[in-house]
This record gives structure tokens, sequence and C-alpha cells, in this order.
């Protein structure tokens, strides 16, 4: 079998095996490739059918019309004022709050227990479930601070569900940092202060933006808190203040696919299609101005 | 880098104000066509300069009417806000109680616990039934043995002795097939559920355990109609949507075999599977022109022939009804005229005194 085998002490004891360790190998590639395209089939599976459902649906009315018990009359305005002006407030939120919280914990705070006690109480927040926030939103915002069932309970409930997210995400864009760049700016007698801004946040900025990109995505499909605070259902007005009452594209959704008649559940298609747009909309904009952000820094 | 996130601010800002101003297209409630078969309310010159907000929540079921009572009336009062929620009959309850909402959907009468938290915060309420629900009892039409079961009967299927025991269709009526029995019913959350077992078992909540159980009623539809061995039950409205893809049954509650209809619905000989639904107004807020005329308009001809239209789904009561609940309303009259809950079988005659 193997005839190139020097006379090394224990060489009998090796079995090259070849054949079986190579197929082993294609094995494994056979797998993965598999799972790959299980898991691309099955998206383009589900975004067909949302798709072919929805394209007789997608109009112009679609987008400027409120809700209604009649499937050609029903729109989806409220669904997306709501969502807009909520995820609005929850970015204002969280961004800046994330953001500096990450740059404390990661720049300033010194390693002590209290820090590893507020780290592991972030990491284990990050999977708590979206409900849990909710109560809380409930308890704290609604009742306890009297917002009631408004935009900005909504934008808070919201913005503490991704607020681990967006810190995680954030120092784990700071640590990518090379501490060279730090030092350097030290050495040329830069405070903490300018080093962070000047050097530090400008580098993490990519990782920054794609961590709120991730956050904000998830936000943006959560119906199990917002059902929770009491968004509301048939709301044939937008919002027109941070205090007025609203629903949510998710909620829209989940009650068209309740309901019996057929057209909504095709109806709800559509709402997921306009959903789907919204987030990629949001993405590729964040994405835009990530690549900027990196070609400034590179030019 | 400043201008960096400013950048950013702004183009978070612009995304919302491109949505603005893609939704911003016709607005205000000219845009819904009127059907031409309802009346328009005698007061329409009284309601179109009416301004301010009507916050409504609870029950589920109850939301199809009141969300399309809201969409009627928007059409002569414009400018006043009416909101609907969802939390279902026990959690709106609670908001309700607590004078967060002004009128809630309801799809059983009020506790007594909950007309004790009412009194606490001093919150009078005025019961209206508005509507008749069926529950319809439905197998799938390669069944060929079900038609008519007897309320014993779909006792012996649903109590809770008959988990793991009754599986057998012959062990129902000596009759039937030796096949296996699938059942698929709503989530103990529900309403329908609470009632159906209430009017069966003879005990709210008191049911076996081993079902098909989905909130969704769509999935108990699919489910049923794919299994010619399986029988559930729902609102008449989800069998009223999918009547070829399942066979209804018919119940005799003692008086023969009756199925559920529009019209055996609203004449009380469907029994005991079908229920009225309230809405409760707040004695302060119907003190409100606005909500003053909304639950008028509600029980107006202008708005409950379209209860029974297919949009909705459910059963419109007798004329005379809601004549007496209209002046009911008017005098302001409080307090539940069911104190011992829903009574199966009860007919709504009490209020027309």
């Amino acid at each position: 079998m193997a005839a190139e085998t020097p006379a090394l002490p224990g060489a009998e004891l090796f079995h090259p095996r070849v054949r079986l360790r190579k197929g082993l190998g294609s094995a494994f590639l056979v797998l993965g490739v598999a799972s790959v395209v299980f898991g691309l089939a099955m998206l383009a599976f589900l975004v067909f059918d949302v798709v072919e459902r929805a394209i007789p649906w997608l109009r112009v009315e679609f987008l400027t019309q409120f809700d209604s018990r009649f499937s050609d009359r029903a729109g989806i305005k409220a669904g997306l004022y709501g969502t807009a002006y909520m995820m609005f407030f929850t970015i204002l939120i969280s961004f800046p709050l994330g953001v500096m919280s990450a740059i404390y914990l990661e720049e300033y705070a010194r390693d002590s227990w209290p820090k590893t006690v507020i780290q592991i109480n972030i990491a284990n927040l990050a999977g708590v479930p979206s409900i849990v926030y909710g109560l809380l939103g409930l308890t704290v915002f609604v009742r306890w601070m009297a917002l009631g069932r408004s935009v900005l309970a909504g934008a808070l409930t919201m913005a503490l569900l991704v607020l681990p997210i967006i810190i995680v995400a954030t120092q784990e864009a700071l640590r990518a940092v090379p501490s060279s760049i730090r030092d350097a700016s030290y050495g040329v007698g830069a405070t903490r202060w300018q080093t962070i801004w000047h050097h530090v946040l400008p580098q993490a900025l990519p990782g920054i933006l794609t961590g709120n990109i991730l956050a904000a995505s998830r936000a943006i499909g959560e119906t199990a808190p917002l059902i929770t605070i009491g968004a509301l259902t048939f709301v044939p007005f937008t919002p027109q203040s941070p205090l007025d009452r609203f629903t949510a594209l998710p909620i829209q959704i989940f009650n068209w696919t309740s309901k019996p008649q057929a057209e909504f559940h095709d109806l709800a298609a559509a709402a997921i299609l306009t959903l789907l747009v919204v987030l990629l909309t949001m993405n590729s904009l964040a994405i835009l101005l990530r690549n900027r952000a990196v070609r400034r820094r590179a030019g | 880098m400043r201008r960096v996130s400013l950048a950013a601010v702004a183009a978070l800002a612009g995304v919302v104000a491109v949505l603005a101003v893609a939704c911003d297209g016709s607005r205000g409630p000219g845009a819904l066509p009127r059907s031409p078969d309802l009346p328009p309310p005698p007061n329409q010159q009284q309601l179109r300069p009416l301004k301010g907000e009507i916050i409504i929540d609870g029950s589920s079921t109850v939301f199809p009417v009141t969300q399309a009572a809201a969409e009627e009336f928007r059409r002569y009062a414009p400018d006043v806000r009416i909101s609907v929620g969802i939390s279902g009959t026990g959690g709106g309850f609670k908001k309700f109680c607590a004078g967060e909402t002004d009128v809630q959907d309801a799809s059983r009468p009020i506790r007594d616990t909950e007309i004790e938290a009412c009194a606490q915060r001093g919150i009078e309420f005025i019961e209206v039934p508005v509507a008749f629900d069926g529950i319809a009892v439905v197998a799938s039409p390669r069944n060929a043995f079900l038609t008519c079961l007897t309320t014993p009967e779909l006792k012996t299927l649903w109590r809770p002795e008959a988990q793991g025991k009754v599986t057998r269709w012959k062990q129902v009526r000596a009759s039937f097939p030796d096949q296996p029995i699938k059942l698929f019913g709503p989530g103990t959350d529900s309403g329908t559920f609470d009632y159906f077992t209430d009017a069966i078992n003879q005990k709210e909540k008191a049911s076996r355990g081993d079902f098909q159980a989905s909130e969704d009623d769509n999935v108990l539809v699919q489910g049923v109609a794919n299994d010619p061995t399986a029988l559930g039950y729902f609102g008449f409205a989800y069998y009223a949507e999918n009547v070829g893809k399942l066979k209804l049954l018919a119940v005799d509650g003692g008086h023969g075999c009756v199925e559920p209809s529009f019209e055996t619905i609203a004449n009380s000989t469907y029994q005991p599977l079908s229920r009225p639904l309230f809405i409760y107004v707040r004695r302060t807020a119907a003190e409100r022109a606005e909500v003053r005329a909304f639950v008028e308009f509600y029980l107006s001809k202008s708005f409950t022939p379209v209860i029974s239209t297919r949009e909705v789904g459910y059963v419109q009561l007798a004329d005379p009804i809601y004549v007496a609940l209209t002046k009911r309303f008017r005098a302001m009259r409080t307090g539940t005229l069911w104190p011992q809950g829903i009574e199966i079988g009860a007919t709504l005659d009490r209020y027309l005194q």
C-alpha cells in the first residue's frame, strides 16, 4: 500500500487508509453543500410562495389605505407608519445608549468583578425571549411611566430588546481595533477621549454599523412584545405624536393570517413582502453608509 | 467622523421620510364607497362635526364586528379616531376596569371578580349584546358516518374522563365504525373553548387534553379537512369560509338535529352551541357625544345588517332587541343581566323589559 514509508520507529502503527480519509473528506463536503442547498432552497421556496401570493395585491392603494373588512380596500398604511415611527425612535434611543455603553465597558472600565458581572448579564440578556421584554415594557413604560400604548412605549421596549445585541456587537468591533493604534495615538500625546474619537471609533465604525443593522432587523420583525404592551390592531389613523396609539406591520400580518377569509392570507403575504422591502431598504442604507465610512478612512 | 454619524441619523430619518412620502396618497374617509343597501343614520348631520378618541379593546372574537362598526362609523364621523385592540376578553376587562379603555369587546358576560375590580375604581358599565356567534362542529367531507351528534355524544367525546379512553368512534355510538378518533379544537385561551366546554361538559375549561389544539382556526380547518376520522369545532365564520372543504354536522340538543346557519343561530334553535357577543361601555365614556353616537350607530339599522355579511361572519340580533338595547343605552342602565355568567341556551329577551 504505502510504498514510500521509510523505516521510522513505530511506522508499523501508522495505517494510511488514504481511501477512507479522502472518502470522509468528500462526504463532509457533500454534507456541507447539501446543508447550504437545503437552506437556500427553503428560503427560495418561502420567498417564492410569498411573492406569488402577494403580487396580485401589490398596488399603490395597498400602501395608502387603512385596514378594512373588505380585502380589496384593506391596506397597511397604519402598520407602515407605526413601524417607521417606532423604528425611528428605537434607533434614536438604542444606538447612542448601546454604543456609549460599549465604549465605556471596552475602553474605560477596568477589569474587575463588577465589569464581569455586567458583561455576563449583557450576554445573557441578549438571549432573553422577547415576550419578557414585552412584559417589562408593559409594567415600566406603559403603566408605571404612564406612556400608555404609545409609539414611544413601543420604541422604548424595542430599544431595551436590542440594546444587549448592540452593546455586544459594538464591543466586538472595538476589540478588533489593534491596540497598536491606541498606543500610537497615546504616543503622540493624545488623550484617551481623542484616541477613542479620532482613531478607535472610525476604525470600528463598520463593525458597529453591522451590529446595529442586525439589531434593527431583529426589532422590526418582533410581534410578541408589541402585542404584550398592547399595540392595537385596527387603527384607522396614523400616529401624530410619539405618544399616540399605533399598530405595526407584524401585528397587521398576524391579524390577517388568522382571519377566516382566504384573501386576507394573501394580503398578509403582501404585507410580509412590504416588511421585507422595508427591512432590505434599511439594511442596504446602512451598508451604503458603512462602505462610505470604510472608503473615507482608506482615502 | 462627526459628519458620518450625522449622515447616519439623517439617512435613517430619510427612510422614514421616503416611507411617509410613499404612503401619503389618498387620505380621509371619502375613499370608502358606501354600500347601497344600508340607509345612512338619521342623525348624519350631527355625526360629521364630532371629534374625539374612542379606545376599544378586548375579545378577538368580537373584533371583526367592532372593526366593521368603526369602519362604517368613520364614513359619517371622519374625525372620531377609533382604535380597536385584541387583548382577549379577560385581558381587555383588566384594562377596561383600570379605566384605560372606553369600550370593551367581550365574548362572555363580565365576571364577578371583574365587576369588583371595576367597582373599586368606581367604573360603571353598560352591557350591550351586539351579535350571536355559533360554534360549528365539523368533520371531513370524506367522512361517511358523521351527520348529527347529540350533546351527550359530544360530551362522551370531549369530557375530561375521555382522555386516553375514548379513542375509537365505536365507543361514541355503537353503529359507528371501529376507526380511530382524531380531535381538533381551539387552544385553552380561547373564548370558544370556554363556551364549548361549558355548554357540552357543563364546566368551563373542563375538557380532555389529548386533542390537536391551535389558536389559529385556519390550522384546525386544515387538520379536520384532511382526515376522514377527524372531528373539530370552531367559530361558524371559519366554516362559512371553507364550506367545500368541511362537512358541517348537526347538533341534537334534545329537540332534534339542527345544523348551524345564520337562521338557526339567530332564532336560537341551534342549541346549545350559539352564544351572544357583547360590548361593555364605560358609563363616563358613554356621556361623551362621540362614544354615544358610536354605540347608537353600532345598534342602528345603518350598521347591524353588516354583521351577517361574509366580511364579518356573525349573526345579527332581531331588530326589536336592537331597539330595546338602544333605549337601555340611552337611559344609561348600568350593570349586568347575567349575574350567574352565561346561561346555555338563553335568549336575549331579558333586555326587552
